[in-house]
């Protein structure tokens, strides 16, 4: 233990530090500034710059104050959905369509002012029609087109059939993302099925959209098109040469080297003769945040950026796709052929539907997709198996309840509880003891107010959204329905796929596996580097600490691509030992292996850290005592060090088992839950309910509560175990 | 005997070091490759011909870089300073004081660890509106302070109860309050287990960008992991810039560790070693 210093030197320590605190306080506060228009948007690269080109143009010619954001993907929609209700949004935001139902449900966008609505194609504004008022302003089509490497094809291409065949020219005949149901699309419809019926029923169903499985099965199978490609490999390879053709939209076109030789048309047929794979086209519009009210410089804003002035920038720039058609004989558009190309695609694409259910349909034809080219099931089951999914998270609403036996519980326990305390406080000298406490609270009160009020708040509130389902907009009480969803599978299997129990399991085995080899990894270190005349001690701690000091959503990443079935170094490994290639994620075994290798990795050093500090309170006369005595290695690890490590080690443990059990990024970001969804755990389960499948946030808000419920049983019961261990 | 011994110890040290580096490699490789991943099986990470040019797109390529690098170090060196302040009474008090209410916050404390956070960002958006703290580097750093002070008040706690407290007994004899022995004695004394809270809850703020995105609405309010995600779109990523811009990112985090590896070791088991 440190001794005490004097107390000169010490109260300086106290004053600098109180320094620092006041002269960081007052540097954090910046005061904002109230900004004329301010828009977000999700762009990068060209487009943002030719967004920029176009946003500076307005500013100097109308010397209004202009503020852009540029905000992650990833966070975009969460960010508008928090801050447009409450006022705070921009005045003009850019994003899909995709989402404008959701958002008119939410009630987050303005109609667009009658005077904006000139000039745009019909087809994109009918995307933006929802009934017949117009929200947002098309910007930009975005559909998949074919990239054809002119070096390596000659010859006219009317069917896929004409790309040459692997191995010929080329290692592949065409790359494209074959795993995202986007990608899938256009070989839906080629294939004469649909993602969403028009009477919103789901689409993908009988025999064509079988067919459509079976035709992308056979792409891979006859080795024409590479396995689990993602996007940054799908241009990769095209641009190697290694494939001969791919499909990818117009912002792949930033990616191409200038003096490549590549034609851009719009997917011709599967076979010759066949039906044309249409893509989905979506529409990038400018909209007009609610609760903003349309000053007369946002309109004059909207307009240089939507009308053909900023257009013909964004297109020339941004290799954007604009939809008016007044600019097509513009001489500096005229001459970009592959633009002009995709400007082909988008017309020949079938609009997207915006609506809610169209949301729903991703995940259900994902699953089939994956399903199938792993060949787990025949492409007639697969479909089955995306209807069903697609019924079970477009299932209906659970019906009101009435809030009435609600606040009478709630008055009831209110009353039980006052009555309990009450008697209590009489029996204890109840107010002798808080007036003893009351120095205490000197020390505990900020500390206390400030966690109820920015952690205790939200937690309630949030657990309390459990009880609600439908949109955040229009909540329906529904009480415990949500539980009761949950708790029997919605009507399904107990323990089928998806399910709450079967999941839990996972997440069960999950922890134990990963706490297990935590725990002994990091002990067998922490005792290894703990030996007194180890070399090299310091280099070795430094770097095995490393794991745990990189950002974690990165080197999951890597983990994720060191397992790619093709391009991964575990495979490359097994293949120079004389292996066979393994398709990692396609099996629950191996996908769950592989999540375990990378949370084990990143959570070792924790335990070997906490085991090293752990080692050196040891009481050394014991460990001297036992050696004398002549235990062998391992019996003095059995009977003297374990026993003194495990009491020091368990809190550790404890917080190590909360954090596994709740470990999303790992789950999310290395398998994503494949095979179909078999290698989620609670929370990401959770998660998917309440962003990815149609924001049922009541949903994913009873998920996190058992959750909760589960892990406050958990900890207990091993706290008791701690406190029976040590006695 | 000891050479073989010895022999075996380096053998695990050098195996787990092996295993600990090579996905880090993974990520050095592809920020120092100008094409991108490897589009070839390969089981040696790094590039023939290694390039700058993802490092200098994250550095130069963004004209507010150094702007949000300090934002950052100011975020989360205020988060962790913050955190600790506010901890430091508290855990004192629970570790000195018996009083009223003590149990039940320290396991409501523990729970709050345990609520996967899905549902709370809307409610705790609402609340910094109303305490005009929305897009504030203030507003940010009061969030992540809370988050981060179960653990600091924990681990502060178990460090506290380390201490003798007969330390204290013979200041008070001699006349110093409560306040100037805790000033004095028991926060120099606690200063290994300060250090490794400062550095997690540091390190927490540091990492995370999705509270930051939805929180913050200006470019030179943001911290360097918003603008680090940036580069992952919609449709397409460039990972080799990602990639270039994590191993920037944690660069400071490495330093951190490396001065504070001696106080990591005994900081973070200071309370729970009562032998």
């Amino acid at each position: 233990m440190t001794p005490p210093h004097c107390p000169i030197a010490t109260r300086g320590f106290g004053f600098r530090v109180l320094g620092f605190f006041l002269a960081i306080l007052l540097l954090v506060t910046a005061p904002a500034r109230a900004d004329e228009v301010t828009i977000w948007h999700a762009y990068r690269d060209a487009e943002a710059q030719a967004l920029d080109t176009v946003v500076h143009a307005f500013e100097l010619r109308t010397g209004h104050h202009v503020t852009m954001l540029a905000v992650p993907f990833d966070a975009y929609s969460a960010k508008l959905a928090a801050a447009i209700p409450n006022g705070n949004g921009p005045d003009l935001f850019i994003e899909a369509h995709e989402r404008l139902g959701t958002y008119v449900r939410d009630g987050l966008l303005d109609a667009v002012p009658a005077a904006l609505d000139e000039g745009f194609d019909a087809s994109a504004r009918r995307a933006l029609l929802q009934g017949t008022t117009l929200y947002g302003l098309p910007l930009a089509a975005k559909s998949l087109a074919l990239f054809v490497d002119r070096s390596v094809v000659k010859g006219p291409i009317d069917s896929l059939d004409d790309l040459p065949r692997p191995g010929t020219s080329s290692t592949y005949t065409l790359v494209y993302e074959n795993e995202s149901s986007y990608a899938f699309a256009p070989f839906v419809h080629g294939a004469g099925s649909d993602f969403l019926a028009a009477d919103e029923s789901f689409g993908f169903v009988g025999p064509a959209a079988a067919q459509a499985l079976r035709d992308v099965a056979l792409l891979v199978r006859e080795g024409r098109v590479p396995a689990e490609a993602s996007g940054a490999l799908v241009s990769q390879l095209f641009r190697e040469h290694k494939a001969a053709a791919m499909i990818s939209g117009p912002w792949a076109l930033g990616d191409l080297p200038h003096d490549s030789d590549v034609e851009v048309m719009p997917l011709p047929p599967l076979h010759r003769g066949g039906r044309p794979l249409r893509p989905f086209v979506t529409v990038e519009a400018l909209f007009f945040s609610a609760h903003r009210g349309a000053k007369a410089s946002t309109v004059a804003l909207a307009r240089a950026i939507a009308f053909d002035e900023g257009a013909v920038v964004r297109a020339r720039d941004g290799h954007q796709v604009v939809p008016r058609s007044s600019l097509s004989a513009r001489p500096e558009l005229a001459q970009l052929a592959s633009l002009q190309a995709f400007q082909r695609a988008a017309k020949e694409a079938i609009g997207m539907p915006s609506s809610v259910r169209m949301r729903a349909t991703w995940e259900p034809i994902g699953a089939a997709l994956k399903a199938t080219l792993r060949g787990d099931l025949t492409p007639e089951n697969a479909v089955a198996m995306a209807e069903r999914r697609f019924r079970d998270v477009t299932r209906p609403q659970a019906p009101p309840a009435s809030t009435a036996p609600w606040f009478l519980a709630l008055g009831l326990l209110s009353l039980t509880g006052a009555i309990l305390t009450y008697r209590r406080a009489r029996a204890e000298a109840w107010g002798l003891a808080l007036k003893r406490s009351l120095p205490a609270y000197l020390w505990v009160t900020h500390a206390a107010v400030i966690l109820l009020l920015l952690v205790g708040g939200p937690l309630i509130v949030g657990a309390a959204t459990s009880l609600f389902a439908g949109t955040r907009s229009a909540p329906t009480f529904v009480g415990f329905a949500n539980y009761v969803s949950i708790l029997t599978a919605r009507g399904g299997e107990l323990l089928g796929l998806g399910s709450f129990w079967r999941t839990l399991l996972v997440t069960l085995l999950w922890t134990a596996v990963n706490v297990a080899l935590h725990v002994t990894i990091g002990v067998a270190l922490g005792l290894v580097l703990s030996r007194p005349l180890m070399r090299l001690k310091t280099v070795y701690r430094v770097l095995l600490v490393l794991p745990w000091a990189v950002p974690s959503y990165v080197s999951a990443l890597a983990w994720k691509g060191m397992f790619h079935r093709q391009f991964g170094a575990i495979n490359a490994l097994l293949t120079y030992l004389g292996g066979e290639p393994v398709a990692w994620f396609a099996r629950f075994s191996t996908a769950f292996a592989a999540n375990v290798a990378t949370n084990v990795w990143l959570g070792f050093p924790f335990f070997m850290v906490v085991t090293l500090g752990a080692i050196t309170g040891l009481p050394q006369e014991v460990l001297e005592a036992a050696s004398i005595d002549g235990a062998t290695r391992w019996q003095r690890f059995r009977y003297v060090i374990a026993p003194l490590l495990l009491p020091a080690l368990l809190p550790s443990v404890i917080l190590g088992t909360v954090w596994t059990f709740n470990m999303f990024n790992v789950v999310f970001l290395v398998s994503g839950g494949e095979p179909d969804g078999a290698t989620d755990i609670l929370v990401s389960e959770a998660y998917r309910w309440a962003f990815t499948r149609d924001a049922q946030v009541g949903y994913g808000a009873a998920y996190a509560v058992l959750v909760f419920l589960l892990l406050v049983a958990g900890t207990r019961a091993l706290d008791a175990f701690g406190k029976k261990a040590e006695s | 005997m000891k050479a073989l011994e010895s022999f075996a110890a380096h053998a695990v040290a050098i195996v787990a070091t092996m295993f600990a580096l090579y996905p880090l490699l993974w990520v050095l490789g592809l920020a120092i490759s100008p094409a991108g991943m490897a589009s070839e099986p390969a089981l040696w990470p790094l590039p023939d011909s290694p390039s700058l040019a993802n490092a200098k797109a994250v550095v130069s390529g963004n004209p507010h870089f150094w702007t949000q690098l300090a934002n950052s170090l100011i975020v989360s060196g205020a988060t962790a300073t913050v955190a600790i302040f506010l901890a430091l009474p508290a855990a004192y008090a629970l570790a000195r004081f018996r009083f009223f209410g003590a149990q039940p916050g320290l396991r409501a404390m523990l729970w709050t660890q345990m609520f996967p956070g899905v549902a709370s960002a809307v409610p705790l958006y609402v609340i910094l509106d109303k305490l005009g703290l929305l897009d504030s580097r203030s507003g940010l750093v009061l969030v992540y302070a809370t988050t981060a002070i179960p653990f600091a008040l924990l681990q502060l706690k178990g460090a506290f109860e380390g201490i003798p407290i007969e330390l204290e007994e013979a200041a008070w004899v001699d006349g110093a309050s409560r306040v100037r022995t805790f000033l004095t004695i028991v926060i120099p004394a606690a200063r290994p287990a300060i250090a490794v809270t400062f550095l997690f809850a540091f390190m927490s703020a540091w990492n995370e960008f999705i509270l930051a995105a939805t929180l913050l609405s200006r470019e030179s309010a943001f911290t360097l992991p918003v603008v680090l995600q940036r580069v992952v779109g919609e449709h397409a990523a460039h990972w080799g810039v990602f990639a270039a811009g994590a191993l920037i990112v944690s660069v400071p985090v490495v330093a951190l560790f490396y001065v504070a590896q001696r106080s990591l070791v005994s900081g973070l088991t200071a309370g729970s070693v009562k032998g």
